[in-house]
């Protein structure tokens, strides 16, 4: 066989249409997690989008793992429908392996693990995972896309990441601020400080918008809410 | 054969060099050609419509496979019925569709030997083209599809897309290619006014949708297929049907 050269059309050849093929696309979409001492709360915006186009205006970003575990994914949805499935099935393999569900802990690890077995041809995806630790306080974990896992408090990610992590460093962790008293951050306070920054997000991000779903885990299980944001 | 006048023969012929690795006669030791992949669609089939109604799915999509600009084959369907559960429509590469569409029949044939009367369900049939589209992405050769998998489960009317990454959704009206940019607002809008249309509202809208993008989408055409899956009535593919056309204005419009 010899090499085969793109076909060739003189009546289309004055400007070639290139189609370069990516295996990877942007389909927007942002992750806002936030724990506090006895709760988890994940919220995600329900645009799937790419450049100019909304292709749906109702997608669930928002996966649990387990009663205690959720994960949000912003990013490539192609890869997003296969890392999520990939997890599904080892939860449902260490259910049956162990008799017992994994923790959260757990959870963070396999992923990180998962994520990172794809380092040359990644999982284009900004991950962040909700649940409680091992001391049984609420926690977030962040992953960059190959892998590189932190545990934190809060966090932003996805298209509107970048624009709602300082606003959450300011008004969650108060960073630079020495005259605002310390308490611990209480559900009611993250649930308004999650509609403000999503409602901020839509604003300035095209990719962010049309509905908010939010996960509330508490000792009591998983709690689902939703609100409206701008759908233009 | 021994030749007594000639020279002798050579002790050890037909192996391998004493002390050298055997060379296995059927296969080529220098590097073969690389493998080619498509990097582009050739023939190509342009928008697919499809809305869900109350109790059932309308799909369409016009005749015409082209060669860039080129009108090159007029009479290439493309709303393929799966089973009595499904329909499906596809735009883009359309040898990639043709393929595709073999594979699906066989999955089809293969489940009718089995002969316990189980059928496909459109969301399983979503489900397994997503993993297909998404094995070839990332093989980095994709098939350059974009595919709308219509139908009812459960009594539920049923839409999906995968496109060649393997990227997949569901909503009540899906759009591909320029229909996505032209024709999908107006769904949109119609849905907002009238959510749940009857199935004489839905068909009128989408054959209006294809008349609109006919006199917009410079690779469309007149003849079209549709497809309608109805929960009670069944399901059938109508066509060829024609578009309407009016080309009066043309005489005075300027520019």
């Amino acid at each position: 066989m010899s090499m085969i050269e793109r076909p060739y059309y003189s009546d289309y050849s004055s400007a070639p249409i290139q189609h370069q093929f990516s295996p990877y696309a942007d389909n927007g979409g942002s992750v806002v997690a936030i724990a506090g001492d006895d709760f988890a709360v994940i919220a995600a915006d329900t645009r799937l989008s790419a450049g100019f186009s909304i292709y749906t205006r109702e997608q669930n970003k928002l996966f649990p793992l387990s009663d205690g575990t959720i994960l949000g994914c912003a990013g490539c949805w192609c890869d997003t429908l296969t890392l999520t499935r990939i997890l599904k099935s080892r939860m449902q393999m260490y259910q049956h392996e162990h008799n017992k569900t994994m923790s959260t802990t757990a959870c963070a690890q396999m992923l990180s693990t998962l994520l990172y077995y794809k380092r040359f041809f990644p999982y284009y995806i900004s991950n962040v995972m909700v649940g409680f630790d091992t001391e049984g306080k609420g926690c977030v974990y962040s992953y960059d896309p190959i892998g590189h896992c932190e545990k934190t408090n809060y966090k932003a990610g996805g298209s509107a990441g970048a624009l709602l992590q300082p606003l959450l460093d300011n008004q969650i962790a108060h960073t630079n601020l020495d005259k605002v008293p310390k308490e611990p951050l209480t559900l009611e306070k993250a649930l308004a400080l999650l509609k403000d920054v999503f409602i901020s997000a839509a604003e300035r991000d095209i990719y962010t918008g049309d509905k908010v779903l939010i996960n509330i885990i508490t000792k009591d299980g998983i709690k689902e809410e939703a609100f409206d944001l701008r759908k233009d | 054969m021994f030749d007594p006048m000639g020279a002798p023969p050579a002790l050890w012929h037909n192996g391998p060099t004493p002390g050298g690795f055997y060379n296995f006669p059927a296969i080529q030791t220098r590097p073969s050609e690389p493998i080619t992949h498509s990097k582009s669609p050739v023939t190509t089939a342009t928008s697919v419509i499809a809305l869900a109604y109350d109790k059932g799915v309308v799909i369409a999509g016009d005749l015409l496979a082209s060669y860039g600009s080129l009108a090159r084959y007029k009479n290439c369907p493309r709303i393929l019925k799966v089973n009595e559960n499904i329909l499906l429509g596809a735009s883009g590469d359309y040898a990639d569709f043709q393929y595709i569409k073999s594979f699906i029949e066989q999955k089809i044939i293969d489940e009718e030997c089995i002969g316990d009367n189980i059928k496909l369900k459109p969301k399983s049939l979503y489900c397994w083209l997503t993993r297909v589209m998404y094995q070839r992405r990332s093989k980095f050769d994709p098939f350059w599809n974009n595919i709308i998998v219509a139908g009812i489960q459960d009594g539920e009317p049923f839409l999906g897309q995968v496109d060649k990454l393997g990227t997949a959704y569901t909503d009540r009206a899906i759009c591909t290619g320029y229909a996505a940019h032209i024709v999908l607002p107006i769904i949109r809008d119609f849905l907002d006014k009238n959510p749940n249309p009857t199935q004489a509202e839905a068909k009128a809208l989408v054959l209006k949708c294809m008349e609109v993008l006919y006199y917009r989408d410079a690779r469309s055409f007149s003849k079209f297929q549709i497809g309608i899956m109805d929960k009670e009535a069944g399901s059938s593919i109508e066509g060829p049907l024609t578009c309407e056309e009016n080309w009066e204005i043309a005489l005075v419009a300027k520019n």
